[in-house]
């Protein structure tokens, strides 16, 4: 095949990449911008909420599009719920102090991965697509029109969902009272609790809301990808990479380095190999955090 | 009428009050004088519940404040304007009159209140706070404090770095909270500023409390100030 249509499902397949991506790596930017924490089991809950996907779907009969349906709403609340309560349990109990967080959040990293070993299993899950329509890309070469390009209706409803979704927490954050009380603990957070905001609420449902972003993502990615309980390292890696890139607690910084690392990933890998992809993502973050600590969006370190 | 009774207080280990007592009436403006690091920050700061009490008890008409979670009493009517300011600098002049008015749920009649008591604040009104004056910080400050509807109103050093037109409108805004039965406990280095609005002054020293006058025992006599202050 030439170079430009392979380059096109490339860059389809990276789009797609890059939408999870910019949902999962939102989640964790939400939870250090807030809270000051570096979640390490980020990518675990990722991993549950695919996980839980597959055991919803699985158990819920009829038509896929149903238990996908079941999936996509009961997945992120229990996987948030396991986030929150952990949060109350663990990190409250260690004031949020910093190092003692990133300890605890790799403790639990290994904690929910042979749990959920324990619980669901160690082989590999698929979970069946609501819809997959084969759409035909044409493709155009001199004046011949050819037809051997193809996507899936459900790879484009992915791109779409993860745009909705990114919008609408968007406007949560910045339009709604509870974005305004999460802000507020963000910048200021004794000055917040002079004003009568509970701030170990709000950082229990960051967590959880944190969380659930990453077993949203994971939902909606599991009819494409299988679902096993070691699924949650790349998402965590990729998650730190666009953070750091994007400059932590940055919402538009996260969203372009999603796009950027999501899409190169998706390219490289079909070119040369996913290892190589993810070589190259490891050296752009170690060049911006020598020349641009701080980011390429975030603001400077107060 | 707020009541503080013998706290104690430590960063740590390090004990910063020992037995501070003070008590503010309704309608009365009581002045904390003392040196740098006397305690006076911390003072209001254990009202507020962020710096815990570890004995003694802070109540407000007879309610315990010291046994509430910290975010509740501000809930009880007790705004506080710290010193610094500590807005919440990228948010918005309106956002952060908000969060005042979310504290006990006032709406727009409150918003009018305020941004009457500060016009300009009204012209700046979707500016990012970070970017307003030093002036117009301190009353977006008082503006945030005010939006709770306060019965009792902790200011710490509101005057620091403003010149004298600013200093003014404050005060005339405390003076006129006074009217309304506000309890104000006004923490202020500028002397002259504090005896000409306070009704009494308690002296802080090493966290401890030291001495207490009226203001207009002071006026002619300034002893107690030039021996907790050091200046006149
Ligand atoms: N967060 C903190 N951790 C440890 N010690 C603190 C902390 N905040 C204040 N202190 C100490 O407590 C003492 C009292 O501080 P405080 O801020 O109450 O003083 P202050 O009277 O308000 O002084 P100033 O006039 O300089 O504002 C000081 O010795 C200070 O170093
Ligand atoms: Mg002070």
């Amino acid at each position: 095949m030439d170079l430009g249509p392979q380059l096109m499902l490339a860059s389809l397949d990276g789009a797609v990449g890059a939408a999870v991506l910019a949902l999962t790596a939102l989640g964790l930017s939400l939870v250090f911008g807030v809270m000051r924490v570096v979640n390490v089991a980020h990518g675990e809950f990722f991993m549950l909420g695919a996980m839980i996907a597959w055991f919803v779907a699985s158990n819920i009969g009829g038509h896929p599009a149903i238990g996908f349906v079941g999936a996509l709403i009961i997945a992120p609340l229990l996987v948030g719920a396991i986030a929150a309560s952990a949060d109350w349990l663990i990190l409250k109990r260690l004031d949020y102090e910093p190092e003692a967080t990133i300890v605890a959040t790799i403790g639990l990293l290994y904690i929910l991965q042979q749990g959920a070993l324990v619980t669901f299993g160690p082989v590999a899950q698929a979970v069946e697509a609501p819809f997959n329509h084969r759409i035909e890309i044409p493709w155009f070469e001199g004046s011949n029109v050819g037809w051997g390009l193809f996507t899936t209706s459900y790879k484009l409803f992915v791109i779409a969902a993860a745009i909705t979704i990114l919008l609408a927490v968007w406007l949560l954050l910045s339009r709604t009272k509870m974005g305004l009380v999460m802000r507020a603990t963000q910048l200021d957070r004794e000055t917040a609790q002079a004003f009568g905001i509970p701030v170990e609420k709000v950082y229990a449902l960051t967590f959880g809301f944190g969380a659930a972003l990453a077993a949203l993502s994971a939902v909606l990615i599991v009819p494409i990808q299988q679902a096993d309980y070691l699924m949650g390292g790349d998402p965590l890696l990729l998650s730190f990479i666009v953070v750091i890139i994007g400059g932590l607690g940055s919402l538009r910084g996260t969203l372009i380095a999603a796009l950027l690392i999501g899409m190169s990933d998706g390219i490289i890998s079909v070119f040369f190999t996913p290892t190589l992809a993810k070589i190259i993502a490891t050296l752009v973050v170690a060049m911006v955090l020598v020349f641009r600590p701080q980011g390429l969006f975030g603001a400077k370190a107060q | 009428m707020l009541e503080v009774k013998g706290i104690n207080c430590f960063y740590g280990d390090v004990q910063v009050l020992r037995d501070m007592s003070l008590t503010a009436q309704q309608g009365e403006i009581l002045c904390l004088l003392g040196r740098n690091g006397a305690g006076k920050t911390t003072t209001l700061k254990a009202i507020m519940g962020i710096v815990p009490a570890r004995s003694g008890s802070i109540a407000l008409n007879g309610e315990s404040l010291s046994t509430l979670a910290g975010h509740e009493v501000p809930k009880r009517g007790i705004g506080y304007v710290p010193q610094g300011r500590r807005l919440f600098a990228e948010m918005t002049v309106a956002e952060n009159i908000e969060v005042g008015l979310l504290t006990r749920g006032k709406g727009e009649e409150t918003r009018e209140k305020v941004l009457t008591l500060f016009p300009r604040l009204r012209d700046r009104y979707r500016q990012r706070a970070e970017t307003l004056s030093g002036g117009e910080q301190q009353m977006l400050a008082m503006a945030r404090a005010l939006a709770i509807e306060p019965n009792v109103l902790l200011l710490d050093e509101p005057t620091e770095g403003l010149q004298p037109s600013m200093i003014s409108l404050i005060r005339d805004v405390v003076v006129s909270l006074k009217e309304q039965n506000v309890a104000t406990i006004l923490v202020e280095q500028r002397i002259d500023a504090v005896l000409s609005i306070a009704d009494r002054v308690v002296f802080i020293e090493n966290g401890e409390r030291r001495d207490e006058a009226l203001a207009a025992d002071l006026k002619d006599n300034l002893d107690l100030i030039h021996k907790y202050v050091g200046v006149s």
